[in-house]
């Protein structure tokens, strides 16, 4: 073979620890000697191959996931979260960054894509009844990654600081001031000696309106925090899937 | 390759194919698939953005985003702490509880209604009943909030709404009670079996959570074709 030179290298073969001949030992060790694909077991059930069964909803989510942070972090680079130059910012990465629209967009249809594929995957995993035994804490770690997905979204609504943006999130952080006990318009506020200045609608917008401080705030959930959050559930959920079983069959 | 079998814990053979090649080159042709169609969406359609955000003009209506719309549409029937925080909040509990309330084994790794006839019917009914407050605010709301069919003219105002009246005093207590209390106690009465199957502890959340969310319906039917705004009124809250 021509490139037998390269395949038959010592560098070649530090990164690469198998051929590719096609014998059941090199189908194993590609999955077990390679970080990303280990995930899975080296065989798998003919049954979880159906795409009928799980319509690949769990994984575009994860996939849905990945696309954010690749076309967040491109976006990060041209994006400055200060009412002075949000807006701007929006506009120049729309008219004048090459690609800028076409990044903006897929962010967004991915954002929307992936709150879709997160509902309907929860759809799928309750009417296969795959949250009963061994897998109930796994449905719980995933009621977790569908409230993290609306957060992140949440959070991303505001960043464009448009008026969508603006009053979108006034109505939302509104429910913020109507928690009872801690809101300054909820129920029992006057128990806390609650007030508009130390309620938790001030606590999430870093003010008692939509503005400076919240955006900063939003930028800061929607970039770091939330995503953080997120990659440690999702990597607690897939491990689980393992240790419960792999994805569920009929008994 | 052939494939090959594995036995579980019953004793039952499992047929099983080696992941690789046969799992990751569905996952690798699902992504490529999923990444095509995402760039051609993102290629046809541009993400809105309008005029910039200015405190001193309001949008009406100002929209949630469409995944939290269903709970903006929750606040015609609710006040804001109960739409925006404890319905959200049972929401959330409620469905991370299912898990530990469902007792029935049957069912897994297939889709069948057969055996899960309580489960899914309870489980889609407030599936449905999400989308359809989400599709409800989305594109049936417009100025004020008001009703408006796709097909109607937003600038044309519409009649306020004919006046509201609360249910109060003796008889909001006496009608809440009671449907709390024949609630609970009726399934158990009618089904000895489903209560025994799932023991106090898990039948109280159980049915508590079935009831509030009926509630939730009811209170929308009040509202809607009675014009009812409250069900209860105390000097501190208002349901």
């Amino acid at each position: 073979m021509k490139a037998d030179w390269i395949t038959q290298s010592r560098l070649w073969k530090s990164v690469f620890r198998h051929d590719l001949d096609d014998k059941p030992r090199n189908r194993a060790l590609a999955v077990t000697s390679n970080i990303f694909l280990h995930i899975h077991p080296v065989r798998t059930k003919a049954s979880a191959l159906d795409l009928r069964f799980t319509f690949c909803l769990g994984g575009l989510s994860l996939l849905m996931f990945i696309v954010e942070v690749i076309t967040g972090i491109l976006l990060m680079f041209y994006y400055r979260p200060v009412p002075e130059y949000a807006y701007t910012d929006m506009k120049l990465i729309e008219h004048t960054i090459h690609y800028g629209m076409f990044l903006r967009n897929m962010h967004r249809w991915a954002a929307h894509a992936m709150v879709l594929l997160v509902m309907f995957h929860m759809l799928r995993v309750f009417l296969t009844g795959s949250y009963k035994p061994p897998r109930e804490f796994n449905w719980v770690v995933g009621v977790g990654l569908l409230t993290g997905t609306l957060l992140l979204s949440f959070t991303g609504y505001l960043l464009p600081w448009d008026q969508i943006a603006l009053w979108a999130i006034t109505v939302g952080s509104k429910m913020a001031a109507a928690t009872p006990f801690l809101g300054s318009e909820g129920p029992f506020k006057g128990v806390l000696n609650i007030n508009e200045y130390n309620d938790m609608q001030y606590l999430l917008l870093g003010d008692n309106k939509v503005w400076g401080n919240a955006l900063l705030r939003f930028y800061v959930l929607h970039c770091v925090l939330l995503p953080v959050l997120c990659t440690l559930l999702i990597v607690i959920h897939f491990w689980r899937i393992r240790k419960d079983g792999g994805i569920s069959r009929p008994l | 390759m052939d494939a090959m079998t594995d036995k579980n814990l019953a004793g039952a053979e499992i047929s099983e194919v080696f992941t690789f090649p046969d799992l990751v080159s569905r996952e690798f042709l699902a992504i490529l698939l999923t990444i095509v169609v995402l760039c051609l969406w993102s290629l046809g359609m541009d993400a809105p953005l309008k005029a910039i955000a200015d405190p001193n003009w309001t949008e009406n209506p100002a929209k949630a985003p469409w995944y939290f719309v269903g709970l903006q549409e929750l606040l015609v029937y609710f006040d804001p702490w109960i739409a925006g925080v404890a319905i959200p909040l049972f929401i959330i509990f409620g469905l991370m509880a299912i898990p530990y309330l469902d007792s029935n084994p049957a069912g897994v790794g297939t889709y069948g209604f057969k055996h899960r006839k309580f489960a899914i019917s309870l489980f889609m009914l407030g599936y449905i009943l999400w989308f359809a407050l989400i599709l409800l605010g989305q594109f049936l709301r417009g100025p004020n909030w008001q009703f408006y069919w796709p097909w109607q003219d937003w600038s044309v105002p519409k009649e306020a709404e004919r006046k509201l009246w609360n249910l109060s005093g003796i008889w909001s207590y006496i009608l809440i009670m009671s449907y709390f209390i024949l609630g609970l106690w009726l399934p158990a009465l009618i089904k000895p079996a489903f209560y025994k199957a799932l023991g106090f502890a898990r039948y109280l959340i159980t049915w508590l959570l079935i009831l509030l969310m009926f509630s939730l319906i009811i209170k929308i039917i009040l509202r809607i074709f009675f014009h009812i705004k409250y069900i209860l009124i105390t000097p501190y809250f208002s349901i």
